[in-house]
């Protein structure tokens, strides 16, 4: 009776309004297949809004673009650590998703995050570890280590990928050898180079489309992410995950919005609507990732609940941390090491 | 007489203004009519190279983009760096071995298809008319795919559960997959199959203006095939193996999908070298100096042809 109030209500208001205002439009500028499509259909549906989706593959090539202007997106998806640049260079609008209806279902951990106290900014898309996996056909021993690409066991040796993520990557080699997020300690990075540059020779290669190439076989081994590893495994079972005990990146995908949106309105409704634990459910069920959003297990797949790829081990959780943006005096040392790994 | 020498060249030099006047008409209509021209020549070509110029000479930002203090940095980053260890001053002998890799790539690359090229150049020309078409839009056909979709197909082929793996286990010829993916070899395959059309049709451009009867007349002389080949046909040809060679060596010198599709991304050449500077490396200026230098040896392989081809001519 209500609902059926509601649908005259927005009828006439539909009747009299003009046709630009009702079909309101958003855009959204996030990761590429990271969306669930489902998701987009029922928030356009919902609050007939037209969803405009385009594609980025890295956190440089995002904010470079938002910074440049004149892009016409409302929603950016940055990783933490960068909130803390888009803050400081004045890029998003402080919408307040901490007074939002939907916020209490944020879990408590994701609230007094870092990059974002108390939220005040962003809303939490997906989180997730970085991590390695390997194919339990081709090595069956103990795969908690980034020994697995840092120091390859015999039976890998020319098998393993390396993502190309540096600041993963060296991140990586750095928790293996003893030292801390973003050290400029040169004993450290020493012992990084040399390991990295002994390193190379047992690779297989260096690149992304991990899913895929571990699903059919042509990686044995490889740095990647828990969600990707995650969807590898449901078509080949004989992919594991593994959290390097040695220290591996932690990392969370934040929805903000930017200042010069022009459909902010809309942009707040996205944010509320994704901290629906219906809806978050829809955002892992796509990716393989976990959210921040309490009570949004039960909605998602069975093949998530209890997945390992999900759920870090208890004495493996204290290895993982947030990576700090570091600072560009540790980052031109990177590009170098960087540099002279991949000469 | 006195006076009617200077009346005489007052005359001649009134004229003189009149036409000096003409002259600066014309000169202004021309400059008048080209500036749409210019402006677009301006602003559409020299301009972003200016930015990039400029950039090269600024400090990286410290996410993006550059900050305005003057510096030469980037230029003498190209090839020199500061150790990041004991902070001397070395040659860069990273940045050196990519750019050696990429011109070394890139030479094999024209040298690829050159061989390939020339026969099949040679069989196009020498086809009659109506058939001559049909092969020309064989060769073109490739040039409807996007460069990308083209690279991932001779990665479905040589990658180890590809084709070619896949046909010389079942032939018997090899009993585990050779290792063809994320090498040198492959990029090498790759660069090669995608720009041997850039050969193919200037090598025929030549081919097809060559007087066959020069051939019958090395035959005459008694020159065997081999110094007919060498003697006759290859220097009439060599402008088109000039223009292809610069055609192929310059794209593949600032390739960047193949290498990191096909080479797996181990090793850069100078294009995924740019790209890390503006990507992760966040190194602006040292994109944009790696950019200009990366032009100036295609100037460079240009001269070289202006000159090579008005040797040619001259020669005639």
């Amino acid at each position: 009776m209500r609902l059926s109030t509601l649908t005259m209500t927005a009828a006439a208001l539909l009747a009299t309004t003009t046709l630009s205002f009702a079909a309101g439009e958003l855009n959204i500028y996030n990761w590429g297949n990271y969306t669930n499509p489902d998701l987009i259909k029922k928030f356009e549906e919902k609050f007939d809004v037209k969803v405009t989706l385009t594609d980025y593959d890295s956190n440089t090539t995002a904010l470079t673009k938002i910074e440049a202007g004149g892009h016409g997106f409302d929603i950016v998806v940055p990783t933490g650590n960068y909130v803390p640049i888009y803050v400081e260079k004045g890029l998003l609008l402080e919408t307040r998703p901490d007074e939002m209806e939907n916020f209490k279902n944020v879990a408590p951990r994701w609230v007094d995050v870092p990059w974002d106290m108390g939220r005040h900014y962003t809303v939490p898309w997906q989180w997730g570890t970085t991590g390695i996996a390997v194919n339990k056909k081709s090595y069956s021993g103990d795969i908690n280590t980034s020994a697995i690409f840092l120091d390859p066991p015999a039976e890998l040796v020319g098998k393993v990928n390396v993502v190309p993520e540096m600041s993963d990557v060296m991140n990586l080699a750095i928790f293996y050898v003893g030292g801390e997020a973003c050290t400029e300690d040169k004993e450290v990075l020493r012992k990084v180079r040399d390991l990295l540059v002994a390193a190379k020779p047992k690779w297989q290669s260096m690149d992304y489309g991990t899913t895929d190439k571990l699903k059919n076989g042509e990686y044995q081994a490889t740095v990647n992410w828990n969600g990707s590893t995650f969807k590898a495994r449901q078509e080949n079972p004989d992919v594991a995950y593994g959290y390097p005990k040695e220290g591996y990146p932690l990392w969370m995908d934040a929805v903000a919005v930017l200042k010069d949106a022009k459909n902010v309105e809309n942009a707040k409704l996205f944010q509320n609507f994704l901290m629906e634990p219906e809806n978050a459910a829809m955002i892992s069920s796509f990716a393989g990732y976990a959210n921040g959003i309490s009570g949004s297990a039960e909605f998602m797949p069975e093949k998530m609940k209890g997945a390992p790829e999900l759920e870090t081990p208890e004495d493996l959780q204290a290895a993982g941390q947030f990576l700090p943006v570091c600072p560009k005096s540790a980052r031109d040392i990177y590009t170098a090491i960087w540099t002279e790994l991949q000469k | 007489m006195a006076s009617a020498k200077p009346a005489a060249t007052a005359h001649r030099s009134d004229s003189g203004v009149m036409e000096r006047r003409a002259e600066r008409e014309r000169t202004r209509r021309n400059w008048l009519l080209s500036a749409p021209a210019l402006a677009l020549l301006v602003i559409g070509a020299s301009g972003p190279l200016i930015i990039v110029l400029v950039y090269s000479f600024m400090t990286p930002g410290d996410f993006s983009g550059v900050e305005w203090t003057p510096t030469f940095d980037a230029w003498v980053q190209i090839f020199f760096t500061r150790d990041i260890f004991d902070d001397t001053l070395g040659l860069a002998d990273a940045h050196l071995s990519i750019f050696w890799r990429s011109v070394r790539l890139s030479l094999l690359t024209t040298a690829i298809t050159i061989v390939f090229g020339l026969p099949t150049a040679w069989f196009i020309a020498t086809r009659p008319g109506r058939a001559r078409t049909f092969w020309l839009f064989l060769i073109t056909i490739p040039f409807w795919t996007n460069l990308l979709v083209r690279t991932f197909a001779i990665l479905e082929m040589i990658r180890n559960e590809g084709l070619l793996n896949t046909w010389l286990i079942k032939l018997g010829v090899i009993a585990s997959p050779l290792q063809i993916m994320y090498t040198d070899t492959a990029v090498l395959i790759g660069m090669a199959y995608v720009y041997l059309p850039l050969m193919v049709l200037p090598l025929y451009a030549a081919i097809e203006r060559f007087d066959f009867r020069l051939v019958e007349a090395g035959y005459d002389l008694y020159a065997n095939r081999l110094q007919v080949l060498r003697r006759v046909i290859l220097p009439i040809v060599k402008p088109g193996i000039v223009a292809g060679s610069i055609l192929v060596f310059v794209p593949s010198l600032g390739a960047y999908v193949t290498p990191r599709v096909l080479g797996g991304g181990k090793n850069m050449m100078i294009g995924n070298f740019i790209e890390l500077q503006f990507g992760q490396g966040r190194n602006w200026p040292l994109g944009a100096s790696l950019s200009i230098f990366l032009l100036l040896i295609v100037m460079v392989a240009l001269l070289y042809y202006v000159r090579a081809s008005t040797r040619g001519s001259s020669h005639d």
